[in-house]
C-alpha cells in the first residue's frame, strides 16, 4: 500500500483527482456576482443575492457545492446599462424625433433571469426591444414640446414604469431611464428647424434695425420740435420785427458775394423808386 | 557516468551495454573508419579524433537486431517501476532533487512576494477581495495581503480628476433648447472617485455611466433653458444645474463618483446658421449707430436753434430801445453788403423799356440769374 503511494504516477493521478474534486466542490463568488446553485437543474439557493439598501450583500467568497451534481451559474450583480441608439419616435403632433436613451438595470431575481433569458447577453437582447417599445409608447402619447419642458422628468418616469412592468418578468429592476438625446432627425426636419431659426434671427435683425431707425427718427423729431419751440418762444415776441430781421439775414446770405463761391455776381436792375435809393436824387425826406 | 553526453542518456541505453554495442558494430566505410580501431574506448564514446566524413557517426547505425530499441527499453523500465525517477530526460540523483526543491521554493517565494506585497501609490486605494469577497481597503504605502489565488487587489485612483469631453473629438454637438432652438454645445466634466468600494462593485461600466449621465443631465437642463440663456448669460447657472442633477443621478446609482465640475467651453448657434446670428449682432450695432447719429443731429439742431434765438433776443432787446433807427440801420447795412459787390443798373426814365445788357452779363464766368428787381424795402 505504502509502496503504491510512492509510485509517482499513482501519486500524480491521486493529486489530479483531488484537484478536480476541489475545483468541482469549491467555487468563488465574486462580490460583483450573484450565484445560483442548481442541483440537477433545480435551483436550490442563491448566493450573494442583491439586497436593496445593502451596500455589500453577505455571501460572496468561497462556497462549497456537491461536485458534479450542483451547478453554479453566475449572474452579474452590478448595475448594467442598456443603450438605445437612434430610435425614431413619432410624437402626437406628428413630429419625428431621433431619440437616444439609456436604461440602468439590475438583476434582482437571478433565478428568474436565468430561466427566462439564459444569461446577461440574452437578457440585454430581450430587454432592448421592450425598452424600445416602452419608449415609443410613452413618447407617442406626448407632444414634442413636452420633451423640452420640465415635463421631461415625468416622461422618463413614465417610460421607466412601462419598462419595469415588462422587465419584471425577467427578474430585473429598472434603476433609471434617461433620455440622452432627443434630436430632430438629419435631413428635412433638422434643416427646416435650422431654417426656422435662421428666419427668426433674420426677423429679429430686421426688427432691431427698424426699432433703431424708429428711435433715431423720434430723437430727430424731438430735436426739431424743441428747436421750433425755442424759435417760437424767441421770435414770437415780435413777429413783425422777426419778419424784417429774418429778411435781412436772408438777403445777406442770398446775395452776398461771399456766398457766391463760383464768382457769379448778381446783376441788380434798380428802380429809382427803390427805397434804398430814396436819398439818391436828393429828395430828402420820406 | 553522470557526465555521459546527453544524447546517450536520452537514448536510454543502459551504460553498461554501451561498450558492447559499439564493439558489436565497428564503423564501416569505403576507406575504413578513421577512428575505427579506437572505437572500443567506451567513455570517449567514439567522439574523439578527427571525423572521417564517410565514416558512420558513432552509434548512428545501430542495427535493429542488435540490442533493444530505445522505446523498448523505456517501456521496460517504466513497467519495472525503477525508483530512479520515471522521467528519463530529467537528471536524477539526490543532488538534482534538492536543486529542484530549491528552484521550486524560489518560485513560490517570488510568487508570494509579488502577489502579497502591494505598493499603493499616493492618491490610490486598493480594494482587497478574498476569494471574491470584499475584505477591506488598502491605504497608500507598502501593504501586505494574502497571496494571489486567495487575495486580489484592485487599485483605484481616487485623487486624480478624470476629464470627459463632449463631444469627443471635433464636430458639432447639436442640442435642442427649451424654445425649440438648436445650440452647438461643447463642454467637459471633471470627476473623481470618492468611494472606491462602490466604484468597483456597484456599476458594471462606471466610466460609460458617468459619461452618459452627464450628457443626459446636460440635455435635460438645456431642454428647460432658452437659447439666449444657453449662449449668453445663463451659462454659470446652467453648469451648476447640470452638476447638481448628474450628481444626484450618480448618487442614486451609488456609483462612488463625485462630479467636480462641469464647464461649458462653447455654446453657439450651429455653423449652418451662424451668419443669421451674426446679422442680429450687426443689426444691433446698426441700430445703435442710427440712434447715435440722430442724437448728434438733435444736439446740433437744438444748439443751432438756441444760438439763433439768443442772437435774435439780443438784437431785439436793442431794437426795442430805438426801433426806427435800428431798423433803418439794419436795412442800409444789409443793402450795402448785398449791393457793394454786385453789378447795378439804375433805370431812371419812366416809360422807357429798359434794355438789359444781357450779353454783358454773359461775360461773367458763369451764367447767372440776371436780374432781380429789388423791391421797395419799405
Amino acid at each position: 500500500m505504502n509502496a503504491m503511494w510512492r509510485n509517482p504516477v499513482v501519486a500524480g493521478i491521486a493529486a489530479l483527482v483531488l484537484v478536480i474534486l476541489l475545483a468541482a466542490t469549491l467555487a468563488v463568488v465574486p462580490e460583483q456576482s450573484q450565484a445560483v446553485v442548481y442541483r440537477l437543474e433545480n435551483p436550490i439557493r442563491i448566493i450573494n443575492r442583491y439586497q436593496p439598501g445593502a451596500r455589500l450583500a453577505d455571501g460572496a467568497g468561497l462556497i462549497a457545492r456537491v461536485p458534479f451534481i450542483d451547478r453554479v451559474v453566475f449572474v452579474d450583480k452590478r448595475v448594467m446599462d442598456l443603450d438605445l441608439e437612434n430610435t425614431l419616435v413619432l410624437s402626437t403632433d406628428q413630429r419625428r424625433l431621433n431619440v437616444d436613451a439609456f436604461a440602468r438595470y439590475r438583476i434582482v431575481d437571478p433565478r428568474l433571469m436565468i430561466a427566462s433569458a439564459g444569461n446577461e447577453d440574452g437578457l440585454a437582447n430581450q430587454l432592448t426591444p421592450i425598452f424600445g417599445s416602452a419608449l415609443r409608447n410613452e413618447l407617442g402619447k406626448r407632444t414634442f414640446s413636452a420633451l423640452l419642458s420640465p415635463e421631461r422628468g415625468q416622461v422618463m418616469d413614465a417610460i421607466q414604469a412601462g419598462f419595469q412592468r415588462d422587465a419584471a418578468k425577467y427578474g430585473v429592476e429598472i434603476v433609471d431611464v434617461r433620455i440622452k438625446h432627443a434630436d430632430l432627425p438629419e435631413g428635412r426636419p433638422l434643416d427646416s428647424a435650422l431654417k426656422r431659426m435662421e428666419t427668426q434671427r433674420q426677423q429679429e435683425a430686421t426688427e432691431i434695425r427698424a426699432q433703431g431707425s424708429k428711435r433715431a427718427q423720434i430723437v430727430q423729431a424731438d430735436a426739431d420740435a424743441q428747436a421750433a419751440r425755442i424759435y417760437a418762444e424767441s421770435f414770437g415776441k415780435d413777429p413783425e420785427f422777426y419778419d424784417f430781421y429774418r429778411a435781412m439775414e436772408s438777403y445777406r446770405r442770398t446775395f452776398n458775394a461771399d456766398s457766391q463761391a463760383q464768382g457769379a455776381s448778381t446783376d441788380f436792375v434798380l428802380s429809382p423808386n427803390n427805397s434804398y435809393l430814396r436819398q439818391f436824387d436828393g429828395r430828402a425826406g420820406r | 557516468m553522470t557526465i555521459m553526453p546527453r544524447w546517450l542518456t536520452r537514448s536510454a541505453v543502459p551504460p553498461q551495454m554501451l561498450p558492447q554495442t559499439l564493439h558489436a558494430e565497428p564503423p564501416k566505410g569505403p576507406w575504413g573508419g578513421g577512428g575505427g580501431s579506437g572505437g572500443g574506448d567506451g567513455s570517449s564514446g567514439g567522439g574523439g579524433g578527427p571525423r572521417n566524413p564517410w565514416s558512420v557517426p558513432p552509434g548512428g547505425r545501430r542495427g535493429a537486431p542488435q540490442g533493444p530499441s530505445a522505446l523498448d527499453e523505456f517501456l521496460r523500465r517504466a513497467r519495472g517501476g525503477g525508483g530512479g525517477g520515471g522521467f528519463p530526460g530529467l537528471p536524477g540523483g539526490a543532488n538534482a532533487r534538492t536543486l529542484w526543491a530549491i528552484g521550486a521554493g524560489i518560485l513560490i517565494l517570488a510568487w508570494l512576494l509579488v502577489t502579497s506585497v502591494h505598493q499603493i501609490e499616493r492618491g490610490q486605494r486598493g480594494v482587497v477581495t478574498y476569494f471574491g469577497r470584499y475584505a477591506g481597503i488598502l491605504e497608500p504605502g507598502i501593504r501586505l495581503t494574502l497571496p494571489a489565488p486567495i487575495a486580489r487587489v484592485q487599485k483605484v485612483d481616487v485623487q486624480r480628476f478624470r476629464t470627459d469631453n463632449f463631444p469627443q473629438g471635433d464636430g458639432q454637438n447639436l442640442t435642442l433648447t427649451g424654445d425649440q432652438n438648436i445650440v452647438d454645445l461643447s463642454y467637459s466634466v471633471r470627476w473623481n472617485i470618492t468611494d472606491p468600494v462602490a466604484y468597483v462593485f456597484q456599476l458594471k461600466e462606471p466610466q460609460a455611466t458617468v459619461r452618459a449621465t452627464v450628457e443626459s443631465a446636460m440635455r435635460a437642463v438645456l431642454a428647460n433653458t432658452t437659447f439666449q440663456q444657453a449662449v449668453g448669460d445663463g451659462r454659470v447657472a446652467l453648469e451648476q444645474r447640470v452638476l447638481d442633477l448628474s450628481q444626484a443621478i450618480l448618487n442614486s446609482y451609488r456609483s462612488g463618483v463625485s462630479i467636480q465640475g462641469v464647464s461649458i467651453r462653447q455654446a453657439t448657434a450651429p455653423v449652418q446658421i451662424v451668419d443669421a446670428f451674426n446679422d442680429v449682432i450687426a443689426a444691433q450695432q446698426d441700430a445703435t449707430g442710427n440712434v447715435n447719429k440722430a442724437q448728434s443731429y438733435a444736439s446740433q439742431k437744438v444748439a443751432q436753434a438756441q444760438g439763433a434765438a439768443a442772437a435774435f433776443d439780443r438784437v431785439y432787446a436793442q431794437y426795442r430801445l430805438a426801433p426806427d433807427v435800428t431798423r433803418r440801420r439794419m436795412y442800409y447795412e444789409t443793402m450795402e453788403a448785398v449791393l457793394a459787390k454786385s453789378n447795378k443798373t439804375v433805370i431812371e426814365a419812366p416809360g422807357v423799356v429798359p434794355y438789359l445788357p444781357l450779353d454783358r452779363a454773359r461775360t461773367a464766368p458763369e451764367p447767372t440769374q440776371p436780374a432781380v428787381q429789388a423791391g421797395a424795402g419799405r
